[in-house]
């Protein structure tokens, strides 16, 4: 099974992905040039914003970590000043407290802006379902685009995250 | 665990209370142990009580305490590197000050709370420790008070207070603050008494009340 | 006018040569907390903490759930170091409940601990590289933690969430060659960690910057009630696995790290030299463990516990963890109380501050070793 999808002689399978994954580029980079060339640099460039708010932060350090290296993939360490932030990742639970700054340092990025939403406390409030100052996830406060779910997530998962991200980039309409 | 203190005498008793209560009086002994073994119910205890020796040096620092102050304070258990001492919140100061002054107890671990509903209590208890002497290394000295309890409370206004120990053990400076808004407890001569964990916009009772109900629950 | 605001509600006064920061919680030299910081050009005035922004009410919810329920979130304060912080959890139960650990699973508890204690130091030292702007600091440390998040994986099975210790011992015994595992990778670590010395704390930058600031006397550091390594560093020897050991520590071979100094670079280095100590913990346990033998006493389902009180404490890597909890003859405890060494080291903070330049702030802050997560609980 395994040989049949590698060498493409056998399988006509694996030929079909290649051309079709091609065509892909080729329709939206003839098709649309301009919005090929706006996305294509900004999903290898994304800078998220330096918030930690949760214990999924540990996870987030350990993604950039040498045996992860999440900058292979085009994210860069959290690093540097919010008004350069393309990308908020919500690392954990977001508390009554911490709601409105949240919203406050979303509100100060300039678009476009991407939001990753990290961790089971920030999808649905996770264990803390129950407890009195959580919110229930963070869909209320702010628009999410990617969910990476886990408590904590596998630094793999958060990685695998940001590459959905980035496909997700690359077939947006470039404003 | 047990070491023959009021508290675990209580609780022996109340345990026997219970099965006693719903036991047929005609029967003897052996008979209802029999009675409830046909219907499958264990009737052994969760917790084995095994009575162990009240150790010296913890006695006697308790009997410094009850020689000093007699009545005002209250020993509650002495066990190993654990003693317990209830004291009226009028006493609760001159008590700090003998337990620092003359027992060489110097910090304070922690301040927690305990609130009573059924009484209309809420009690504050000071977790004492010692860095300074080398024999106190193992102890820790809980000191506990009582204050009244409001049922519709108003943090700072009404009588749920208690002089602050911050002047004599420096350290229950942040521990009284979250005690202040997680009970309602007003800590009389705390020189910085505001909120310190909850959010700024918190307008519900203070949240580690028994009558505060989480959610889904 | 004061008289009419409510009991601790102030109006500040304004001075035009004083500047106030909010540093934090978005912040790249602070965590998920907030300094109010007073600023006279580049000298700290005055400095208020701010914390709460991860409070989760842990101490609420485990009032719901019975004795094994609570385990997994009362782990999530601290989750790189989440055996220590259910260590002393597990020792109030067993107290409460009157359980007896077998011998085996006290020398693995230990081993658990130890590893997770050095899994958490050199996360802190990472973070604390970074932010002293040494980023070889970062990358050792971050890449030297996996060799013991491995062994613990192969534990536990799970990367940082372990829930590895249970009321009645630990949840499963030791895989296959774990022991040849360990010593190998810890006789690795520890020359590895020597190469630490020349590259971090020889530096003079490093020393420069954190060498005479931030000082905490020793009268101070025992009169404001510090704990762990902020109080070892100040000359204090308090360690409460000597002072009061609880399960085998009594028989291993270690000794407590203090330093006179009191400065941030004492803070810094005491965490760093204990990280040798857990290594010889750790070879010293894999030796005097039994071979084989349970692992575990199992409980009865929801057991409660009587009418009673236990205060019980262990050492962590930010100081003593202390639980306090109340059963009163019910399977969910009556009031569980958490007092953590972040939490206790807080209130040195606006001591360290005062006076020094704000440049200084990062190292003052992260030698407290404050984890604000297990802070605001």
């Amino acid at each position: 099974m395994l040989k049949e999808l590698v060498s493409p002689e056998n399988s006509p399978h694996a030929t079909n992905v290649l051309v079709g994954k091609l065509g892909d580029i080729l329709v939206r980079a003839v098709g649309k040039p301009f919005d090929y060339a706006i996305n294509w640099g900004r999903i290898y460039s994304l800078w998220p914003v330096h918030l930690e708010t949760a214990c999924c932060s540990v996870e987030f350090g350990a993604a950039s970590s040498p045996r992860y290296d999440v900058e292979r993939f085009g994210i860069i360490e959290a690093f540097g000043s919010l008004r350069q932030c393309d990308l908020i990742v919500v690392m954990g639970t977001i508390t009554r407290k911490m709601a409105p700054r949240l919203r406050m340092v979303y509100d100060q990025m300039p678009d476009p802006k991407y939001v990753i939403a990290m961790g089971a406390c920030a999808i649905t409030g996770g264990l803390y379902f129950d407890s009195y100052n959580v919110l229930p996830g963070i869909d209320g406060v702010l628009p999410v685009d990617v969910y990476v779910p886990g408590c904590p997530p596998r630094p793999e998962t958060l990685i695998q995250g940001c590459m959905l991200l980035q496909e997700k980039i690359k077939r947006t309409k470039a404003k | 665990m047990s070491s023959g203190t009021d508290k675990d005498v209580e609780a022996k008793d109340t345990g026997e209370e219970k099965t006693t209560g719903t036991k047929p009086e005609s029967m003897s002994k052996d008979e209802a142990k029999k009675f409830y073994e046909e219907k499958g119910l264990d009737l052994s205890p969760d917790v084995p009580v095994k009575p162990k020796p009240i150790p010296e040096f913890e006695k006697s620092l308790a009997d410094k305490i009850s020689s000093k102050f007699g009545d005002k304070a209250h020993v509650d258990y002495v066990r190993s590197d654990r003693i317990r001492v209830t004291a009226k919140r009028e006493d609760i100061v001159s008590v700090a000050k003998f337990i620092r002054d003359e027992l060489k107890y110097d910090h304070a671990e922690s301040v927690s709370g305990v609130d009573y509903p059924d009484s209309k209590e809420i009690e504050v208890i000071y977790h004492l420790g010692s860095y300074t002497d080398e024999k106190l290394g193992r102890q820790i000295f809980a000191l506990a008070t009582r204050v009244p309890r409001e049922d519709v409370p108003n943090p700072g206004s009404d009588m749920s207070r208690t002089p602050s120990l911050r002047d004599i053990f420096y350290s229950v400076e942040f521990h009284e603050r979250e005690c202040f808004e997680m009970f309602g407890v007003y800590f009389e001569g705390h020189p910085d008494m505001r909120r310190l964990l909850l959010p700024e916009d918190w307008a519900d009772i203070p949240p580690f009340r028994k009558d505060f109900k989480i959610k889904g629950r | 006018m004061t008289t009419q605001l409510p009991p601790g509600m102030h109006i500040e006064t304004v001075d035009e040569k004083i500047m106030t920061l909010n540093v934090g919680p978005q912040h790249p030299g602070s965590g998920h907390m907030r300094l109010i910081i007073k600023v006279d050009g580049d000298y700290i005035v005055s400095c208020d903490p701010d914390p709460g922004y991860v409070h989760r009410g842990e101490e609420k919810m485990a009032e719901y759930r019975n004795y094994i329920q609570n385990i997994p979130h009362l782990e999530r304060p601290v989750i790189h170091d989440s055996s220590n912080i259910l260590y002393p959890y597990c020792l109030s139960v067993e107290e409460l409940l009157g359980i007896e650990v077998p011998e085996r699973a006290k020398y693995i508890r230990v081993i658990a601990a130890e590893l997770n204690r050095c899994i958490y130091i050199l996360y802190w030292l990472a973070i604390y590289g970074i932010f002293m702007g040494h980023s070889t600091m970062f990358m050792w440390p971050a890449g030297d933690r996996e060799l013991f998040i491995d062994l613990l994986e192969a534990m536990s099975g799970a990367r940082v969430t372990h829930a590895y210790l249970v009321p009645g011992g630990v949840r499963n015994d030791l895989p296959s060659n774990f022991e040849e595992r360990c010593l190998r990778q810890v006789e690795y670590f520890e020359k590895r960690l020597k190469e630490y010395e020349a590259v971090f704390y020889q530096n003079p930058l490093l020393k420069a910057r954190t060498e005479g600031s931030g000082i905490l006397s020793r009268t101070d550091a025992i009169r404001l009630g510090t704990t762990g390594s902020v109080l070892r560093a100040s000359g204090v020897d308090f360690d409460v696995r000597k002072k009061e050991p609880y399960d085998v520590y009594e028989n291993l071979d270690f000794q407590s790290i203090v330093m006179k100094e009191g400065d941030s670079y004492a803070r810094s280095r005491v965490p760093y030299l204990e990280m040798f100590e857990s290594c010889r913990i750790i070879k010293d346990a894999l030796r005097k463990m039994p071979k084989s033998g349970s692992v575990r006493t199992k409980l009865k389902p929801n057991p409660k516990g009587g009418n009673d009180e236990v205060y019980r404490r262990i050492e962590s890597g930010r100081g003593a963890i202390g639980y306090y909890i109340v059963s009163n003859n019910r399977p969910e405890p009556y009031r569980v109380k958490i007092s953590v060494g972040s939490f206790r080291n807080l209130i040195c903070m606006p001591y360290l501050l005062k006076g020094e330049k704000l440049g200084n702030m990062p190292a003052v802050y992260w030698g407290l070793n404050y984890w604000p997560v297990e802070a605001d609980r």
